[in-house]
């Protein structure tokens, strides 16, 4: 049951996206409750992850920054 | 501020815009438009803008403030062109421009003050121009990434195949964006 800080943040982090299994997460809150530094680290991962959804953020694609990025070419 | 710097703060780099400045400008743009592909243009609109008038850059704004000043013009810009080609010059007063809702009572149409996201709406663009701000700083792969999978939600499979990296590669670089930007708003948002 014993992982590393380095799993341990890894773990963490695919968590974020839903994308760690149930036994990592049961892996990952038994080592929190022995280590300070990774407990804060998850806590800030989380924090980290409610700030983005909250900001409702946007993007535009690759393809459209290309696209911006040849036109502006063009004009230089 | 050393000679050096100096000279870099009246110089523009059109070339690094889209990299660095299209995405920030774009959130600032979809939430005044709330139209992404109108956004985009206007995002499109003031590059061009910026080129044309780049002579006219003082430095005395960074390069950022300095393209946000020439959006707003743009937003505004755009609003006057909707209301005079439908030939609406004036301001319309009307309660409601939805006539499904026509006589409901003005109450209905107040935001609500117990509402959770109407009176945040200021707050989280606020939030969203700070993420985008620290994304930017991020090197490009990293910010790439980190936008495929977080904010366009991407699934890991597909983004492997498209940038042609392995899942583990992919959830280093994730980490590795996730704790810059943990460090970056840190000091304001945490």
């Amino acid at each position: 049951m014993k992982i590393s800080c380095e799993e341990a943040s890894n773990i963490c982090t695919r968590s974020q996206y839903k994308e760690a299994s149930f036994w990592e997460i049961q892996k990952l809150r038994l080592h929190i409750f022995m280590c300070k530094a990774c407990a804060k680290f998850t806590k800030q991962n989380t924090a980290l992850t409610s700030l983005c959804n909250r900001a409702g953020l946007n993007t535009l694609s690759e393809s459209d920054k290309e696209a911006m990025k040849k036109d502006l070419e063009k004009h230089l | 501020m050393t000679l050096l710097e100096k000279n870099m703060a009246h110089e523009l780099h059109p070339e690094t815009w889209v990299d660095q400045y299209a995405d920030y400008l774009f959130n600032y743009a979809v939430a005044r438009v709330s139209d992404s592909e109108i956004a985009k243009d206007l995002v499109q609109e003031t590059f061009f803008a910026g080129l044309n008038s780049a002579k006219n850059y003082k430095g005395d704004a960074a390069e950022r403030t300095w393209l946000i000043a020439i959006l707003k013009r743009k937003v505004i810009d755009h609003y006057r062109k909707i209301n005079s080609k439908k030939g609406k010059a004036e301001v319309r007063i009307n309660y409601s421009s939805d006539t499904d809702s026509e006589g409901d009572w003005l109450e209905e149409q107040v935001a609500d003050p117990f509402s959770k996201d109407g009176d945040n709406t200021l707050e989280n663009e606020e939030l969203g121009l700070a993420i985008q701000e620290c994304i930017s700083k991020l090197p490009k792969k990293q910010s790439l990434v980190f936008n495929m999978k977080t904010i366009q939600g991407m699934s890991t499979e597909d983004i492997c195949n498209e940038l042609g990296i392995n899942p583990s590669n992919l959830w280093v670089m994730i980490h590795r964006a996730r704790t810059a930007l943990m460090g970056c708003l840190n000091q304001n948002w945490f």
